[in-house]
């Protein structure tokens, strides 16, 4: 009997490729996850310590989210962050999703330069783009004191330039997957050049342009660096007041204010997720 | 059916400097079932997307049912085609992928709902209408493919390679279901295929096609039985190919010395050049084994030739027992190799030859074909 129940429950040996049972693999995962997200975890349960400093655990309090949101500037360096975001995406789908298109179908001189030119936005160092972009609008005299959201031009169009590139090559990738025979089903089926556009490649394209849509509102929202060059002192981010606030001390109200920043972007991803399914966005590579 | 629905007129189609399809004139019937057969790289898909409009031609004409077809894109054509991928949309039901053709053009939904049905109900998926293609085996993707271009009901329906993604059995079966389906929609036919039972079994006439070229036309059995050359003779079946002079050319029989297969009689004439170079083509079937010296049999199988001809001996060097036939291949005396298969009439025939053993072989004097190129 004893040996029986010993048979019954005995697990199986480890096989070779059965990674996920061997203790070493098991520790360097975990290792690995804590590492990524023990920073973000402590920076979330500070934001309720109720203590002006950062350093120990005074108690329970929802007091600093009450002091975030009362923060005028605080609030209005938000608003402006999320309507920056929300534009540059916007523009940047259609402009990459065009890109990405013309770079899978068609063929052209200087082909691979124009590869080349548009991807650097995301090779130049993000300091040279943020004194560029100074210089180029400081240059063309881009009109500023302009009543809210039009303030915000200068810095939605720098974020416009290095977001575009990465759904370009989001909708590139997913684009490779796509059967040409498909295309010209359609055709020969009637379809006209935009409704097989509209009814077969768009469909087609929809996961690279969500998972691109995610990456450019990601890199829009928490961009610093050129933000910092763009922005004026009526035209402050939410990074770039973090980083004035954090100047004088870290206070809770800096955790209060990135964990509901943080909680967003995991919303929004869940958001994108559910309505695409995670398979379509997965399979964008 | 004798009305031409496609008239090809001297086409040529040049990529860069290579021709694919080199100066192809051919008319195809409607209500016919067509098929263009060759090697890949022959040519043949890119003719039929020409037909289709994928493709411009850079010379010559294609006419479909009168009508010039010069500057009419894909989507204005009266034909429509199964892609070698089927091309179904992966992310519309199979009712949504029928219909699709109906709802550009236009058709109302109650009379779409019940075109889609019948054509669903043509290619036996009545009752799968709301499954996605990722919910469907490949037969039935195709089938999908099939009942999205019949619903249109075009003039002529081109298939590229239909049948070249299934498994044995089922596309053995879809060549018969193909047949039925064409008598069934009247529709004319036209498809690719590299295949040689593929064309044989579902075509009313063949095209074969070598670099860009129409090597020959013709039925199934005069495609093989008369084949008009060496490439067709080869590609059609299997062949045992001789060269040789023509020695005797008379309209009732003719003669030919082959170098590697001896004296070659034949009871027809084939007006060619006297002593000019020729090919013997002899099919392996065509070829009866015997025991050396049976002489009643030799006599028998080699009717009114001459004592000396249409005879060979050799020595079974290779043998491959396929179930209905075995394949011999046997060294004939001066070397040269040839191939005979037999019919096993009967269970115990395998064991008449085996490897080494010398044999006698014969064959009738209308079995051999001459050819000139």
């Amino acid at each position: 009997m004893a040996q029986f129940h010993r048979q019954l429950f005995k697990r199986p040996p480890i096989a070779p490729l059965d990674y996920t049972r061997k203790a070493w693999m098991r520790l360097w995962v975990g290792a690995t996850l804590l590492f990524l997200y023990a920073p973000l975890l402590v920076l979330m349960v500070f934001s309720f310590n109720d203590s002006k400093r950062n350093a120990v655990w005074k108690g329970f309090t929802f007091k600093y989210y009450e002091k975030a949101f009362a923060n005028s500037s605080l609030v209005d360096a938000m608003v402006n962050s999320l309507t920056i975001a929300l534009f540059a995406t916007i523009v940047s789908v259609v402009l990459g999703a065009l890109a990405g298109v013309l770079l899978w179908r068609f063929r052209f001189p200087f082909k691979s330069a124009v590869e080349g030119v548009m991807s650097l936005p995301i090779i130049v160092p993000e300091i040279c783009l943020g004194v560029a972009m100074l210089i180029f609008f400081a240059k063309i005299d881009w009109p500023t004191g302009m009543p809210w959201p039009l303030n915000l031009s200068a810095i939605t169009i720098a974020h416009i330039t290095f977001c575009f590139p990465f759904v370009a090559m989001v909708v590139r990738s997913r684009m490779a997957s796509f059967n040409r025979e498909q295309e010209e089903a359609a055709k020969d089926l009637g379809a006209s050049e935009w409704q097989t556009f509209r009814d077969i490649l768009l469909p087609h394209m929809k996961p690279g342009l969500i998972a691109g849509a995610l990456l450019a509102f990601t890199l829009s929202l928490d961009d610093f660096v050129i933000t910092f060059f763009t922005s004026g002192p009526d035209t402050v981010t939410f990074p770039v007041k973090v980083y004035s606030m954090v100047r004088f001390s870290v206070t809770p109200e800096v955790n209060a204010a990135s964990t509901i920043l943080i909680l967003l972007t995991i919303a929004l991803t869940a958001l994108a997720l559910k309505v695409q399914g995670v398979k379509g966005i997965a399979e964008t590579h | 059916m004798a009305e031409p629905i496609i008239q090809i007129r001297n086409v040529t189609k040049r990529f860069g400097k290579v021709a694919a399809v080199d100066n192809v004139s051919l008319e195809i019937m409607a209500g016919e079932f067509f098929v263009l057969l060759g090697p890949s790289g022959c040519g043949k898909t890119t003719l039929l997307r020409m037909i289709a409009g994928f493709e411009l031609p850079t010379e010559g004409e294609i006419l479909i049912d009168g009508q010039d077809m010069a500057g009419i894109p894909p989507n204005k054509r009266p034909v429509n085609m199964v892609f070698q991928s089927y091309a179904v949309f992966p992310h519309m039901t199979v009712a949504d992928n029928v219909a699709y053709g109906l709802k550009i053009a236009g058709v109302g939904r109650g009379e779409r709902e019940e075109r889609v049905r019948e054509a669903l109900q043509l290619v036996s998926l009545a009752g799968f209408e709301d499954r996605k293609p990722d919910q469907m085996s490949g037969g039935q993707r195709q089938r999908v493919a099939l009942a999205r271009s019949l619903v249109m009901k075009p003039k002529v329906l081109l298939l590229d390679e239909p049948l070249s993604a299934l498994d044995a059995k089922l596309r053995a079966q879809m060549q018969f279901e193909l047949s039925e389906l064409q008598d069934h929609v009247g529709i004319t036919f036209v498809t690719v295929t590299h295949d040689q039972d593929e064309a044989l079994s579902m075509a009313g006439r063949i095209a074969v096609m070598n670099k860009g070229e129409v090597a020959q036309m013709a039925t199934p059995s005069d495609l093989y039985e008369y084949p008009a050359n060496r490439f067709v003779a080869d590609f059609v079946g299997s062949v045992n190919l001789f060269e040789g002079k023509l020695t005797l050319d008379e309209p009732d029989r003719a003669a030919v010395d082959c170098a590697g297969l001896g004296k070659v009689y034949l009871n027809h004439g084939v007006t060619g050049p006297h002593g000019a170079d020729v090919w013997i083509a002899l099919r392996p079937e065509k070829i009866y084994l015997h025991v050396p010296g049976d002489g009643k049999a030799i006599r028998a199988a080699a009717q009114d030739a001459p004592d000396d001809h249409n005879l060979a001996r050799g020595v079974i060097k290779g043998m491959s027992y396929l179930g209905d036939i075995t394949l011999f291949e046997i060294q004939l005396d001066n070397g040269a190799k040839i191939r005979v298969s037999r019919p096993n009439l009967s269970r115990r025939d395998q064991e008449d030859f085996t490897w080494d053993d010398r044999v006698s072989m014969h064959w009738r004097a209308d079995s051999p074909v001459v050819l000139l190129s």
